[in-house]
């Protein structure tokens, strides 16, 4: 041998792998929660301060306000009723979003069940008992949001279709067939404006004792906890997972992608259904043509900021459900339009865009978009580019 | 001005090791930095890396290292899977950040903080897994890295595509998809974008382990060619022949650290089996008498596998395909047509042919991911091919993928789950379609011990796992619970020595075990070291049959090179 060589050491004394400890662990996984989630809301509520300011508003007397009319006394109840609906469209986005699947069709979804079971309601509780009528109701409006999930799940699974397109065009078709639903067969013939007729009040959803809650409340938070459990406890969950993050190796591992596809987006489509039921049922009793209060626009950034993690959602939800109560007032009382809280919210969205940017230079937790988004957002010139 | 005052190699070598870490410097960031300072570029090495340190979750992946590499030489890194290899390569080119140490480029301390900034400095590196836009074509993701102006010029990166392909000596059509494209094309593009913007240095993560012999040849080629125009070249490879082949200079890795060097005067003054010697003590330490009969290290392949095969002609039939055709896929895979075989007890059967002949649909047909437009599969003499992956997967029917993070893993689930990926919903591990964590973590610590699987823990992410221990990953979880017709779709491919030798007695004892396997590889002294019969794959069907025998290397390759012309004419 020649002596040009530079050992060092031979033999490199052998080290063991330390385990990571577990409170390591959640110390850090708290912190990303926090950056990630918490930090754009807190942001969003920062710049709306300076936005108040601008405006001439005393922003402290905004949030108190906000505070007031959202929580204090007995208007956290109108809270929680405020977030129910939301809640079930969020937990159902949850479901599709999971498996990279965008259902964006939940205006239609809602609409539609929201419509046939203003017009059916009035028959049905006045010739089956009330529990029966409202069960059957439900199931109406989560049946209807199902079905018109129906159409982009199947051009999906067969022909790999573009959902996006899809879901927004019978979105489309959705709220148009509702409008036409309640001006023709479900108007209600003694009034003049169209609008389907009115539910009695003690006809429609009970409410929990000594409360204003309706248990459609209740039926919201099962159907979160419900579906949190399935998504990380069973055989299906994990396939929507791994559906989500790497559809390839989905197939290679037999599961059966097409099926999944069509299972996910009906499940979605009847969480989006029985939204409609519960915000009915509950709390309008009737609707007008041309409603559309579009939450599954608002609920979806909070589903992000939740990633995709159905329990999250909750607090998420309860947020921006206080916020939006509480909002009527404050926004009422400083003379401002509602939009304004439109406005914090594409706030949080907008922040979190930033820190998603900034967390993936630096490293800050794992990011809540899937893969194919991440891509998305990275090259979004390219994709201009292509689809040109 | 030759020789300056500062930095003459030798003393400079010196200086290296003995360095401290925490040495503060005065960071020069943007434009050159004063004329003192500046050195003639001849006179620096091309890049220097000095006491490189990072740690991740449980594991110190690199641990102070230091290396040199000089204008215009080939520079091999070796090490066994989990060394650190990849590592230090994505430091240097900007995909991780150190937590310790300092990297010169030209003689120039720099900081690389991003990818382009490595490309901006004349680094482009070729990672070991394709990093390329699956739905986009060559020329999107070569425009990709494009940051210059508002508007792709896409003619003058047509040009510069022809340009850089014709140095390279390739044949690429600028319009295909990329995930269309076999592996070997789409690491030809994988080079071109790592030179596009007229790299420097070019790093190589494991660039041969999916080529054909001629396409190591090529790339071979390639690199004497960049060689001559003064590119340097750090290639890794766990092919101890081809680094000998290449390489100028050799820096072994081992558990993080750099454990021995061996300069161009010893690999050109003494003979190769003392270098391997060397090199694989070097790698292995104390283990490296495992390591000492892996085939890459004989010679004498050929006709080793006769006991095996005389068992053949009584035993059973296990896999049988008759006439079996399936459609092609894409630009990429050609389908089948009218392949039949049979697999008998005991026998390992290999399949050889070029990349993109059919192997892919070969093994999916079996594995049941892919349906038949003709033909008919049997196993143990029973009809399959209505039976869905989960099905046969039960009934002992396996196939190790050769897309490993592709298809092969689920990169963001932790290890444990994805050991369990094809058995999801099956007792014992769910009940009543729940998961039951206790079982799943139980016997996930028992395969990755039985498996020797190097991961910090069963809850580490699959994607943060060494490219041999992934395979490892997916052996697991194939090769357990009762297999029993095993495809192998090139499964020893970017795994290390040891590993590769584990591998191959895992092969060796499921068709000992009353198993049977079909190999599918590239690699012929693979199949030569493995099986008994190799049937030649070429353009989807089957072309001849060859035992193993006394020059079956070349007859393989004759009707390999024969089918080609054929289907040429
Ligand atoms: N992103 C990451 N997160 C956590 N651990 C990582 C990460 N990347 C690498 N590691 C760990 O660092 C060690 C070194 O990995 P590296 O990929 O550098 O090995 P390698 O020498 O390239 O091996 P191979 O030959 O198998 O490719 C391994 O133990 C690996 O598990
Ligand atoms: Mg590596």
């Amino acid at each position: 041998m020649t002596g040009a060589t530079t050992d060092t050491a031979l033999s490199p004394e052998t080290r063991p792998l330390e385990p990571i400890a577990p409170s390591h662990r959640f110390v850090s996984d708290a912190l990303d929660v926090v950056v990630r989630s918490i930090v754009p809301v807190l942001l969003a509520l920062g710049a709306g301060a300076i936005l108040l300011l601008a405006l001439g508003r005393d922003p402290i007397t905004f949030y108190s306000n906000v505070w007031k009319g959202g929580i204090q006394l007995t208007a956290w109840q109108d809270s929680a009723i405020r977030a129910a609906p939301l809640l079930l469209i969020a937990v159902g986005l949850v479901v599709v979003f999971r498996a990279n699947i965008w259902n964006l069709g939940y205006n239609g979804q809602f609409l539609l069940g929201a419509a046939l079971i203003s017009g059916l309601g009035p028959h049905l509780v006045a010739s089956e008992p009330r529990w029966l009528a409202l069960l059957l109701l439900f199931l109406v409006a989560g049946g209807a949001g199902a079905a018109w999930t129906l159409v982009p799940a199947l051009l999906k699974a067969r022909y790999e279709t573009n959902e996006i397109i899809t879901t927004l065009m019978m979105s489309f078709i959705g709220v148009g067939v509702a409008n036409i639903l309640i001006k023709g067969p479900f108007q209600d013939p003694s009034v003049n404006i169209p609008q389907t007729r009115v539910l009695p009040l003690n006809k429609m959803l009970p409410s929990i004792p000594g409360t204003r809650i309706h248990i459609g409340v209740l039926v919201a938070l099962a159907a979160a906890l419900l579906v949190h459990f399935v998504l990380t406890r069973t055989s299906f969950g994990l396939r929507l997972q791994i559906l989500g993050a790497n559809p390839r190796a989905a197939r290679h591992v037999g599961v059966k992608v097409p099926r999944l596809i069509v299972m996910s987006f009906l499940v979605s489509g009847l969480l989006v259904g029985l939204a409609a039921a519960a915000d009915i049922l509950g709390t309008w009793g009737y609707v007008r043509a041309n409603w559309n209060p579009a939450y599954g626009d608002t609920v979806i950034p909070f589903v992000f900021l939740a990633r995709l993690n159905a329990l999250a959602v909750i607090p998420f939800v309860v947020f921006y459900a206080v916020l939006s109560t509480g909002g009527d007032l404050a926004t009422q009382q400083a003379s401002l339009s509602t939009d304004f809280l439109l406005v914090l919210v594409a706030l949080i969205l907008l922040f979190m865009t930033v820190i998603e940017y900034l967390g993936r230079r630096r490293a800050l937790g794992a990011s809540y978009l899937t893969p194919g988004l991440q891509q998305a957002l990275r090259s979004p010139r390219l994709r201009r580019r292509t689809s040109a | 001005m030759r020789g300056g005052r500062f930095g003459r190699p030798p003393r400079r070598d010196e200086r290296l090791r003995t360095e401290s870490l925490n040495r503060k410097a005065a960071i020069p960031t943007g434009s050159q930095s004063g004329r003192e300072s500046e050195r003639d570029p001849a006179d620096a090495p091309a890049v220097e890396l000095v006491g490189i340190t990072k740690q991740f979750p449980g594991v110190l992946a690199n641990d102070d290292i230091s290396l040199t590499v000089r204008h215009g030489e080939v520079h091999c890194l070796l090490g066994e899977n989990g060394a650190g290899k990849s590592t230090l390569i994505s430091i240097l080119s900007g995909m991780v950040r150190p937590d310790a140490g300092e990297i010169r480029v030209g003689g120039r301390m720099v900081q690389i903080d991003s990818p382009r900034a490595a490309l901006e400095l004349g680094v482009g590196t070729v990672y070991q897994h394709s990093t390329l836009v699956r739905a986009l074509t060559v020329l999107e993701n070569l425009l990709l890295g494009e940051t210059r102006g508002l508007r792709l010029d896409v003619e003058a990166a047509r040009a510069r595509l022809a340009e850089v392909a014709a140095t390279l000596g390739v044949e690429i059509d600028a319009d295909a998809p990329a995930g269309e494209l076999a592996l070997g094309r789409q690491q030809q593009v994988e080079i071109v974008k790592a030179l596009w913007r007229g790299s420097r240095v070019l790093i190589l993560d494991e660039p041969t382990s999916m080529l054909t012999p001629q396409g190591v040849a090529e790339l071979q080629k390639v690199l004497r060619r960049l060689k001559e125009t003064g590119i340097s070249v750090i290639f890794i490879t766990h092919k101890l022949h081809e680094a000998l082949a290449v390489a100028d200079r050799i820096t072994i890795l081992r558990a993080g650290r750099v454990v021995g060097a061996i300069e161009t005067a010893e690999l050109e003054g003494s003979s190769a089996e003392e270098v391997q010697g060397r090199i694989v003590r070097l790698m292995f330490g104390e283990d490296a008498r495992a390591v000492a009969d892996v085939a890459e290290l004989r010679t004498d392949l050929e006709g080793e596998q006769a006991p095996l095969d005389e068992q053949r002609s009584e035993a059973a039939t296990l896999l049988a395909l008759s006439r079996v055709s399936a459609r092609p896929v894409g630009g990429f895979d050609p389908g089948l047509e009218e392949v039949s075989l049979e697999l008998a007890e005991g026998e390992i059967l290999g399949i050889a042919g070029m990349d993109g002949n059919g192997q892919r649909s070969l093994a999916e047909v079996i594995a049941g991911e892919r349906a038949l437009s003709a033909g008919e599969i049997r196993l143990y003499g029973v009809p399959v091919e209505r039976l869905d992956v989960s099905a046969r997967q039960k009934l002992g029917l396996r196939y190790v993928t050769d897309d490993r993070l592709g298809e092969g893993i689920v990169s963001s689930l932790p290890v444990s789950l994805n050991l369990f990926l094809k058995r999801i919903g099956q007792r014992p591990f769910w009940r009543h379609g729940r998961i039951e964590h206790r079982s799943v973590e139980r016997e996930a610590q028992s395969l990755v011990k039985a498996f020797d699987v190097r991961t910090p823990s069963i809850s580490t992410r699959a994607g943060a796992l060494s490219g041999g221990n992934v395979q490892k990953v997916v052996l697991a979880r194939e090769l357990s619970f009762e297999p029993k017709v095993v495809v192998f779709n090139k499964p020893t491919y970017g795994l290390d020595l040891r590993t590769t030798s584990t591998v191959r007695d895992m092969i060796r004892g499921l068709a000992r075990g009353g198993g049977a396997a079909l190999v599918i590889s590239t690699d012929l002294d693979e199949l030569l070291d493995l099986c008994g019969r190799i049937l030649v794959l070429s353009g989807g069907r089957l072309v001849g049959e060859v035992e193993n025998g006394p020059n079956a290397g070349e007859r393989v390759g004759e009707l390999m090179v024969g089918a080609g012309d054929v289907a040429a004419a």
